[in-house]
């Protein structure tokens, strides 16, 4: 269970963010997380929530985009969800491919602008 | 309202981190390896047997993490090498603040190999960059065959897996083929060493994967 330690990075990365808008308050933050990511979304939401609770931050909601893993030919770099078994259905190649799915990332926070980003 | 694109990673501050460990590493041509598995796997044994193994005059460090208690350390520190114990106080994986705190009074231009183990949990670790050049996963005849399709992530990121206690093997019920075949689904180059710490055997493979290892880091190190 390490959760409490990634919403709590999560939190920290908003908070960094969220100096580019001094006066504007936010409300929603979008996070990626990857089927080999070894994270729970489940656990990292509780745990956000409770992060959250009691702090400026309050009420900040956590939106997950969960990715399957994906196999990408290394010839045509042609990516889907698994099918081992099966050629590049793109290029016809068979192997051999490599896998993504280990995303953790940021990819977007809601905020109520009071002025706009600096440099924006 | 207005909606910010961001491309950062989570954990970018660990990262920040890592990155600056890597490149210490490099400078001073250290081979950091990241050993990764559950709870009584044997990665304490396998480094006593490592540790058994090199002559005195090898520059050898050790860096062990648990939750709680110096046991490890002192099981590792019988051999002369330096070794430290990270004691997480229940954090279930070792970090790279933890591993450069840990560094701070050690000088790494005596060290060429330096071994972490990490907390025994196959889950969290995977997230956490230590700086290393390689994980590597251990798993041992007593666990499930499956474990590779059950904890992807870590086998994912590994360079190598050791399977351990193949002295047991006849009285288990443990596929080897499978347990290769499930890791080469989830990392297709994943590279297999099987051992035994308790008798030794496989053990001059594992000395013999780590030699080139440092062959290879020192030469990549001399052509940067």
């Amino acid at each position: 269970m390490h959760e409490v330690g990634i919403a709590n990075s999560v939190l920290d990365a908003v908070r960094s963010e969220m100096r580019r808008f001094p006066n504007g308050h936010v409300y929603k933050v979008g996070v990626r997380i990857g089927e080999f990511a070894g994270v729970d979304p489940q656990a990292i939401t509780f745990c956000f929530e409770a992060l959250v609770r009691g702090t400026e931050l309050e009420p900040l909601e956590l939106e997950i985009e969960y990715c399957r893993r994906r196999e990408i030919c290394i010839m045509c770099g042609y990516s889907e969800e698994p099918d081992r078994n099966a050629a590049c259905p793109h290029c016809g190649f068979s192997r051999p491919r490599t896998f993504r799915g280990d995303e953790l990332e940021l990819t977007y926070l809601e905020v109520d602008d009071g002025t706009r980003a600096a440099g924006a | 309202m207005e909606r910010v694109p961001l491309e950062r990673k989570v954990l970018s501050e660990n990262e920040r981190v890592a990155g600056a460990l890597r490149v210490r590493f490099a400078e001073r041509m250290v081979l950091c390896l990241n050993l990764i598995s559950s709870p009584g796997s044997g990665k304490t044994s396998l480094l006593e047997r490592t540790l058994a193994h090199f002559d005195p005059s090898e520059r050898v460090a050790v860096l062990t993490g648990d939750i709680q208690t110096e046991n490890d350390a002192k099981r590792l520190a019988r051999f002369g090498f330096p070794v430290k114990q990270i004691t997480t106080g229940g954090t279930c994986h070792l970090d790279a603040r933890m591993i450069e705190r840990a560094l701070s009074d050690w000088d790494l231009n005596k060290v060429d190999l330096l071994l972490i183990e990490n907390v025994g949990n196959l889950v969290c670790p995977s997230s956490y960059d230590l700086g290393e050049a390689a994980k590597l996963v251990m798993l041992s005849v007593t666990e499930g065959d499956d474990k590779p399709l059950k904890y992807p992530s870590i086998f994912f990121k590994s360079r190598l897996m050791i399977l351990n206690k193949m002295d047991l093997l006849p009285h288990v019920r443990f596929d080897v083929r499978a347990a290769e075949r499930n890791a080469r689904q989830i990392h297709g180059g994943m590279e297999v060493l099987r051992v035994s710490c308790q008798t030794g055997e496989g053990l001059d493979d594992w000395f013999t994967w780590l030699r080139r290892m440092r062959t290879t880091s020192s030469v990549l190190a001399a052509a940067d």
